[in-house]
């Protein structure tokens, strides 16, 4: 058979429904959001949300819903690329919410859960009615099951046994007043499409992504880095170690895998051979067992 | 213009979509594991609390279906109650599955995961042969024009791999398939527990010369399967910048449904009828020779014509028909009220919307007998049959077997704003 024509790559693919979700939003609602968190899935949904409405500007604000523990590396990130793309940013800080009282920091320091009361307040707030998130349905189990346009009630839940049923490229955009959609463009990408999406289209990142040597210290096999929102246990030894991100959050929360990913290209093949390796089970070595952990983290674990 | 860097692991790849159906019984989840697993995209990790949940369940081998029952409630119930997506590439393609759960009151699963899927797989327990749900699997494929059909014969390692018993359920699926103008069909048969024919060709079964089901997915031919003659763009979105630097730019976004789009063609703008040219195909990369299913574009043209969502270009002598009067097929998907005569309803087509009465209900159809009962007066949740419907705005359609973007709808319940149905459009006049 000869060369294939009128041939459309996987990424492209991806890419032309990316696409066509957005406009979608944007065609069908009011209000619509992208919430950009400095991690690599909010920068390719920025990326993708530029290319949708090129040359025109980005039809919609940026929302960052700020732990107060930030990677500076990440808030310089955000705020040069919001001015590049030249649209409103909106800050919605935890930081405050704890000082008015609207919530209470956990023990552990942690502001993980604490974010979502601060997200819906900014939600009421805006009076946001379609947002747009950066997750991936191969993260984790029950998003295998979420839609691409996933209904929320007017307190901003999800319920997964009652998700409307989609069809085609056909999405659901009615909503009552006060309901809202999760809207998620990158649904059917995987990490990997992630990476080789962000070399293809020459996106830059926040520097942690790639390997660098930082301070850190092990706690259970993960590598944190020490900062002001992460002070040192007793009994701890800090050490520095060739590092980089994998994921990014919150700083206090986000740990690091050992690495020697100094490039796009070798990010992608250790992105790639983490998942070989990880086959090799009890036999796996350090580098490769810290990044599943910080995975199965992330698939909430623990 | 941005560089391109390809690795070894993209340069080759494309995408398919497929849909699989069945219950746990008949192996399909541990078909699915399978393929997971040895194209390594579940974690050894995850493997191994799987092994530990089963052994202490008392399972005699490792239960793959705890992999992919994802929702806490499935996996307590031990039950698929929805679709899930999974995710898994060779070097060749990017495959998504959609995993639907077979018994017949999930009907509206197996038709979502149906309605995008290039590709159908569709199990039977060899010990059995072919039972009421696999025809019934067969038929809501055909209805919902998946182009690839896979008929998978399972657990052959407890038929002793005998050709003959393969040959009769391969013959009498044929034969049944055909009846429902069943597009491409392959018949394998495997054994997904012991992974035979699978990943590579089988030594316990010498007489099979077809491919393995890897192979098959890996290697069936997609490209022609989407419609490159018929032109059909509906516009999604007008992009219309307010900005001094492109200040008289007009571009009409979206994805084409069909055919083949290129600057200079003439085309017509629906529903007004007008004519003009493009001018330019153009995406955040630059222009565009050409465009062709399923990219997404912007198209400019050489005339100011109000054109708005909705609308749809085409070519002169190749239009959708412009109708109010829609006759189709409609899978009901709501368990809390049935379609019935003279109700009304919101229906979204393409990128437009308009509101439908139900002006007649001509038969639900048995899925399983494929029998038509020209007396029922309702469609109850996840019942089929012929139904006539009049739109408040026309519809820029084409019968869903020519074009499944441009023939298929779903309806909205207006006060719960709902999905309710599905929609396969039959003839628009």
């Amino acid at each position: 058979m000869s060369r294939a024509p009128y041939r459309v790559s996987h990424l492209d693919a991806l890419e032309a429904e990316s696409l066509f979700i957005m406009r979608e939003v944007v065609a069908e609602f009011e209000r619509p959001v992208l919430l950009f968190s400095g991690g690599k899935d909010s920068i390719v949904m920025l990326r993708l949300a530029e290319k949708a409405f090129a040359p025109g500007r980005i039809p919609f604000p940026v929302m960052h819903v700020d732990t107060g523990h930030n990677f500076p590396e990440v808030l310089a990130y955000r705020d040069r690329r919001v001015s590049e793309l030249n649209v409103q940013l909106i800050v919605a800080s935890v930081q405050e919410a704890i000082d008015s009282g609207l919530v209470r920091e956990s023990g552990d320091g942690m502001r993980n859960r604490i974010q979502t009361p601060v997200l819906l307040d900014a939600v009421e707030k805006y009076r946001f009615d379609a947002l747009f998130g950066g997750a991936r349905r191969d993260e984790e189990k029950a998003r295998a099951k979420e839609r691409v346009f996933s209904f929320r009630d007017d307190f901003g839940q999800w319920d997964p046994r009652n998700q409307r049923p989609e069809l085609w490229a056909l999405y659901n955009a009615r909503i009552a007043p006060g309901e809202s959609i999760r809207v998620f463009p990158l649904s059917n990408w995987t990490e990997l499409d992630v990476w080789h999406y962000i070399a293809r289209e020459g996106i830059d990142l926040p520097d942690i992504y790639y390997a660098h040597d930082r301070e850190v210290v092990d706690r259970n096999g993960m590598l944190y880095a020490i900062n002001e929102y992460l002070p040192l246990k007793s009994g701890e030894q800090p050490f520095v170690e060739r590092v980089r991100y994998r994921t990014v959050g919150d700083a206090s929360c986000t740990a690091a895998v050992r690495s020697d990913a100094d490039t796009i290209d070798k990010v992608i093949d250790e992105v790639a051979a983490t998942r070989i390796t990880e086959r090799g089970a009890t036999r796996g070595d350090d580098k490769v067992s810290e990044a599943a952990m910080e995975d199965r983290k992330r698939e909430g674990y623990f | 213009m941005t560089a391109v860097v390809e690795t070894p692991a993209q340069r080759q790849m494309d995408l398919l979509r497929f849909a699989t159906a069945g219950s746990v019984d008949d192996g399909k989840s541990t078909l699915i594991g399978r393929l997971l697993y040895d194209s390594k995209a579940i974690f050894e990790d995850q493997l191994e609390a799987v092994e530990a949940t089963s052994r202490s369940r008392g399972d005699e081998y490792t239960n793959l279906a705890l992999l992919t029952d994802g929702l806490r409630a499935e996996r307590e119930q031990g039950i698929t109650i929805d679709v899930a997506y999974r995710y898994f590439a060779t070097p060749r393609r990017k495959f998504i599955i959609a995993d639907t759960p077979g018994h017949i009151q999930y009907t509206r699963n197996m038709v979502t995961g149906a309605s995008t899927a290039d590709l159908a797989l569709i199990l039977v327990d060899a010990r059995k042969g072919l039972v009421e749900q696999s025809r019934r699997h067969a038929f809501l494929c055909s209805l919902l024009r998946v182009p690839h059909l896979v008929l998978c014969v399972n657990k052959m390692d407890l038929v002793d791999y005998s050709q003959e018993v393969f040959d009769r359920i391969a013959d009498e699926f044929t034969s049944f398939a055909a009846k429902l103008e069943a597009p491409d069909l392959t018949v394998i048969p495997i054994s997904a527990l012991h992974g035979d024919n699978l990943v590579s060709r089988s030594e316990n079964m010498p007489w099979y010369e077809g491919p393995s089901l890897l192979h098959h997915l890996e290697h069936v031919h997609i490209a022609s399967d989407r419609n490159l003659v018929d032109v059909r763009f509906p516009v999604q979105y007008v992009i219309r910048p307010q900005s001094t630097t492109v200040a008289d730019y007009r571009g009409y976004a979206g994805q084409v449904a069909s055919g083949i789009m290129k600057p200079g063609d003439e085309v017509m703008v629906l529903p007004s009828g007008f004519t003009t040219k493009i001018t330019n195909i153009e995406t955040a990369d630059g222009e565009l020779q050409e465009a062709y299913p399923p990219m997404s574009v912007t198209i400019r043209l050489a005339d100011e014509i109000d054109i708005a969502r909705g609308d749809l270009i085409c070519r002169p002598n190749n239009a959708p028909a412009v109708a109010q009067d829609i006759e189709a097929m409609i899978c009901w998907m709501d368990e809390t009220r049935p379609l019935t005569v003279g109700a009304k309803y919101s229906i979204k087509h393409t990128t437009r919307s308009a509101r439908a009465v139900v002006r007649g209900l001509q038969y639900r159809l048995d899925v399983n007998t494929l029998h038509r009962d020209d007396s029922a007066t309702s469609l109850a949740l996840n019942e089929i049959g012929r139904v006539k419907l009049r739109t408040t705005v026309p519809l820029l359609a084409d019968e869903y077997r020519r074009n499944r973007t441009t023939g298929g709808f779903i309806i909205i319940d207006e006060s719960s704003n709902r999905t309710v149905g599905a929609g396969m459009i039959i003839e628009a006049g």
